[in-house]
């Protein structure tokens, strides 16, 4: 039976609660391993990139695995996916997998095929020029940015995500493109506080930030909303209650306390933050997942806000270039962004990356006082001396 | 294959052929030509500018899938014609506003689930009819995210005959995501998809999240346990926890094969289950000295694009190793398996050489989240190690039990990791039966203010004052 080209196809809004089906989770993953994948699967002994996108898998069984990785727009049309699904017809007998970053990864059985897919894969173009499947995104090189919604469909950024992720992975192609970097970079993108993206594990990562607090449609507040739960929505008790000179309950805020976290607003239609001036993005530094050598660690903010110059964020996409190629320039062979920091020191990676240290990178939150430098082991800087000239201390 | 790796509900064999809706002639794509001569009905000069450079470009797809839509007969699609249209007349609006014009979410969903629709309404729906409503679904992606194309075809024509054909492939929390169709067709896509697909929701809201994994011993060497079967069992097992919010906040596991990580578990999960193995890394010398010789390539090829010398073993792996556990005699590798720390480095730079061990299984880590509201956690050591063998009844009973007590004691919007911090890690072991270990912390406590429970002091905390006075004046 195929799907219905019906309004309502199998459901019966009559009748709603009849020949329903629930509760089947998703589709089971077996089936969905191409054969090779099957025949081998945990017999794997080992894996080499062949070359920047391309890996080869060997099993004990003797089999290979070809992989060809390309990038991946997480937000595309079903012409697209068609268009995946040709490719993977054509070359994969029909099989094709993403991964968790957005990428696309077609998996074939033999050097000849994977020839013939590389050549089919670079050729394809948009009508504009960009690629549809650049090869890329393996080993010491920046693969695809994990991003989230943004204006797209959400309701409550800071800040745009495809069109930021788009400009940025344009800047920074030949980076996608090849290995030559000390170590893997993964760059994210959240496009609020909220972090869906949960980007504060990321060597670099954007995050878009408000700089207003709430303005108060004091009309509505009670309408909307349950005053109790917004109060109470306000990690820094911000919030209290209020009457209008006419008796209708509201809410006041105390702007000198509000850390700009939206956490209101998504709990209260009537708090709009979001702003043209206000808003922006912050770039956070240093965090990483994997337990390799050094333990998992999180991202510090390094630039606490750049302007959203729409649609191609020049002063970001200049600014996590600056740090990339420092990086890449300075780090040894295997650190990360954050094991090479930690190395040299944040005062001196500052300086390198001719970063501004402002007050906004003092942490007053909570646990702040555990990031504050209780010892007299640091590295001269001029930001050193600038606070020892203003103590008069040279 | 493994007789175990079996679907725990019946699933319909897909056929795209059988299922299609769309005639070939349908579905053609435009040429570049016609491209380039199509306007949509907004003028989007900012969003025009993202149509260049090497990236794939998401404003390109979406004009293809303007253009499509513009073809369709009109009982060919069950939304709005201009949806598309729209959507990009809206992007282009926000950004000439700086501020998204989504309104806050309103309450849509299917019957009998909590979760799985998001609500999305356009805040000028006279301006951008197509989108006045403009909801998502969560579809819970297969573990991994491996797919066939006759389901990949079938999801799109379902997708494009019932709601804006743009999706997100994937979500961050990994469910493929439909993105934009009206409250009409929310029961309709549920259902087609359930009847013809043996295909359910994802879950959002206050409840179980759809659980991902890496991908594991499908393609990966190091994977130390069934991350895909792990992940399925455990999303069928919880079906109802999944649909149906009953919990203080979002619920989230995540399953990575080993400490790599490539799930990023330990930062996003409430529950990170990580592969690790107990014995010993197993060595093959005659690797090892072929990696030293140079007839091996270091880092399995991932530093290829740089000449960054001559590989040294001593320099690269061994000074490298975090406890300086292993060591070289001639060319015979050692490793002092008690104290590695497991964090995969050399077998990352040598993985002919050197692989897990044999006697594997996860450690399970509880309470990572991001920032909002306490500031951000990573998950923390919970269970050192425990064995994964189906039906996983080990990680059930300790799941059970976790959310059994973060049920009864957490706050609302209060995730697993702030309740921990909340009463303390010690009362959360006590309440689900752990006993204490130095695997869960840095460093012991630097502070003296323990609070000692009465039952450990003898005589207890009822003292007699007059007692005390018996022996100290006033
Ligand atoms: C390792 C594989 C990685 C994958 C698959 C990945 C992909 C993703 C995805 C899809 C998210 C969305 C998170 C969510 O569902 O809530 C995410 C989040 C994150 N990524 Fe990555 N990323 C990876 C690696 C990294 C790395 C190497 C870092 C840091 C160096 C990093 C930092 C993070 C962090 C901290 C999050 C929080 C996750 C989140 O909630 O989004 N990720 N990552
Ligand atoms: C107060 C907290 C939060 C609120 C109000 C919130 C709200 C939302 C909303 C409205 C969406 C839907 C976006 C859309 O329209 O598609 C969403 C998506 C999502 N949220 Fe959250 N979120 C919160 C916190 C988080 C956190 C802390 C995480 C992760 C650690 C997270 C992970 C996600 C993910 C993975 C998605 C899917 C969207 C995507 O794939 O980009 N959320 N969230
Ligand atoms: C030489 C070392 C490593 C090897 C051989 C390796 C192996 C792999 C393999 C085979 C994949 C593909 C998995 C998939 O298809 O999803 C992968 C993906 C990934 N690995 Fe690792 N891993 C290594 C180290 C790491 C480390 C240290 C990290 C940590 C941060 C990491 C993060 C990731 C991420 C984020 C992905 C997803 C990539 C993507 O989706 O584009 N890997 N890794
Ligand atoms: C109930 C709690 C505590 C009591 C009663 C206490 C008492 C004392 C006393 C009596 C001294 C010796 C002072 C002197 O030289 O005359 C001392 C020194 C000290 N205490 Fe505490 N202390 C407490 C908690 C702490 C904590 C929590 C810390 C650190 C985290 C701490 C750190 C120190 C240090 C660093 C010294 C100086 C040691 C030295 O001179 O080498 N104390 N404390
Ligand atoms: S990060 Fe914030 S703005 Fe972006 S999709 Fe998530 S909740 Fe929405
Ligand atoms: S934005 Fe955050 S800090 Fe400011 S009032 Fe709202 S909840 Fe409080
Ligand atoms: S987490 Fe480990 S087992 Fe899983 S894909 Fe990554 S490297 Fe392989
Ligand atoms: S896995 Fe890490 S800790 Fe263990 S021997 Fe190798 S480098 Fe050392």
């Amino acid at each position: 039976m195929g799907l219905s080209t019906t309004r309502f196809g199998v459901f019966n809004p009559e009748k709603p609660h009849e020949n329903r089906i629930t509760d089947i989770g998703p589709r089971h993953f077996w089936e969905f391993f191409p054969p090779i994948i099957q025949r081998n699967y945990g017999k794997w002994l080992y894996h080499e990139i062949l070359e920047p996108g391309v890996l080869v898998h060997v099993s004990e069984t003797g089999e290979k695995v070809y992989t060809v990785r390309v990038g991946g727009m997480r937000t595309m049309s079903v012409a697209f996916v068609r268009e995946i699904c040709d490719i993977a017809d054509k070359y994969c007998d029909g099989y094709v997998r993403f991964t968790t970053r957005n990428n696309i990864e077609f998996m074939v059985d033999s050097e000849e095929k994977l020839e013939a897919l590389k050549k089919d894969l670079a050729s394809r173009k948009f009508y504009s020029g960009s690629y549809k499947f650049p090869i890329g995104g393996t080993g010491c090189s920046v693969t695809n940015i994990v991003h989230t919604q943004g204006y797209v469909h959400c309701h409550t950024p800071a800040t745009d995500a495809s069109s930021v992720v788009k400009a940025l992975m344009d800047e920074l192609f030949e980076y996608f493109q090849s290995m030559t970097l000390p170590a893997k970079v993964r760059i994210a993108l959240a496009c609020c506080l909220n972090m869906c993206g949960a980007v504060h594990c990321s060597d670099i990562a954007m995050v878009g930030i408000h700089r207003k607090p709430p303005v108060i449609d004091t009309e509505y507040v009670a309408k909307l909303c349950e005053i109790p739960t917004v109060i109470a929505s306000c990690p820094l008790g911000a919030i209290s209650p209020a009457t209008t000179p006419d008796g209708k309950k509201t809410v006041k805020i105390r702007e000198d306390r509000c850390m700009f976290c939206g956490n209101c607003y998504t709990m209260c239609p009537a708090l709009p933050i979001a702003d043209k001036e206000g808003d922006g993005i912050a770039i956070v530094a240093g965090g990483k997942v994997s337990n390799r050598i050094s333990p998992p660690k999180f991202s510090k903010v390094v630039v606490a806000y750049l302007p959203n110059n729409f649609p191609r964020f020049p002063e970001v996409c200049q600014t996590v270039k600056k740090i990339l190629e420092t990086y890449a320039k300075h780090a040894r062979k295997y650190e990360r962004l954050g094991d090479w920091v930690e190395r040299i020191g944040w005062e001196r990676f500052f300086e390198l990356c001719e970063l501004p240290f402002t007050y906004h990178l003092l942490d007053d939150y909570r646990l702040a006082l555990d990031t504050y430098r209780t010892s007299t082991q640091f590295r001269f800087t001029e930001a050193a001396w600038e606070v020892s000239k203003a103590a008069r201390g040279i | 294959m493994k007789a175990m790796f079996k679907p725990k509900v019946p699933q319909k064999e897909i056929k795209y052929e059988e299922l299609r809706i769309y005639t070939d002639e349908e579905l053609r794509n435009p040429t570049d030509e016609e491209m380039k001569n199509f306007k949509i009905k907004h003028d989007i000069p900012l969003l025009e500018q993202l149509e260049s450079g090497p990236w794939p470009s998401y404003v390109a797809d979406l004009k293809v899938e303007a253009w499509r839509r513009r073809r369709l007969a009109d009982d060919r699609m069950m939304i709005p014609r201009d949806v598309v249209e729209d959507l990009l007349g809206q992007v282009e609006l926000s950004f000439v506003h700086g501020e998204t014009h989504w309104k806050h979410g309103g309450i849509v969903g299917v019957i009998g689930y909590g979760g799985g629709v998001i609500g999305r309404y356009s805040d000028l729906p006279d301006k951008f009819p197509g989108i006045a409503h403009f909801h998502t679904i969560r579809v819970n992606q297969p573990a991994s995210k491996f797919y066939k194309t006759d389901f990949l075809r079938a999801i799109c024509d379902l997708w494009e005959f019932r709601g804006s054909g743009i999706l997100n492939l994937h979500g961050s929390t990994g469910d493929l995501v439909f993105l934009g169709t009206t409250t009409e067709q929310l029961e309709p896509i549920f259902q087609e998809m359930a009847h013809h697909l043996s295909q359910d929701l994802g879950g959002s809201g206050s409840n179980l999240r759809t659980p991902e994994c890496c991908v594991g011993r499908a393609r990966c060497e190091y994977a130390c346990y069934d991350t895909q079967d792990v992940c399925y069992e455990l999303t069928m097992h919880y079906q109802d926890e999944l649909h149906r919010p009953a919990f203080p906040y979002k619920f989230k596991f995540k399953f990575s094969g080993c400490p790599n990580d490539c799930v990023a578990s330990i930062a996003r999960a409430d529950l990170s289950v990580i592969g690790i193995w107990r014995d010993k890394i197993r060595i093959d010398q005659d690797a090892v000295r072929a990696y030293i010789k140079g007839d091996l390539i270091p880092n399995a090829g991932a530093h290829r694009g740089r000449d960054w010398g001559k590989f040294d073993i001593q320099k690269e792996v061994i000074d490298l190793c975090p406890t300086k556990c292993m060591r070289l005699e001639g060319e015979e590798l050692y490793i002092d398996d008690e104290n590695c720390v497991r964090c995969m480095h050399c077998i990352n730079v040598m993985p002919r050489a050197l692989r897990p061990g044999t006697d594997t299984g996860a450690c399970i880590l509880v309470g990572g989240k991001a920032p909002i509201l306490e500031g951000a956690q990573l998950s923390m050591v919970l269970v050192p190690f425990m064995k994964l063998e189906p039906p996983y009844d080990n990680l059930k009973e300790l799941i059970d039990k976790i959310w059994e007590i973060w049920m009864e004691e957490g706050k609302n919007r209060e995730r697993l990791g702030e309740l921990i911090q909340r009463m303390g890690l010690w009362r959360f072991l006590d309440a689900i039966g752990l006993p204490p270990a130095p695997q869960m912390v840095w460093h012991p406590r630097t502070n003296p203010y323990i609070f000692w429970k009465e039952e450990d002091v003898p005589g207890g905390f009822k003292r007699d004052i007059n007692d005390y006075r018996s022996r100290h004046a006033r």
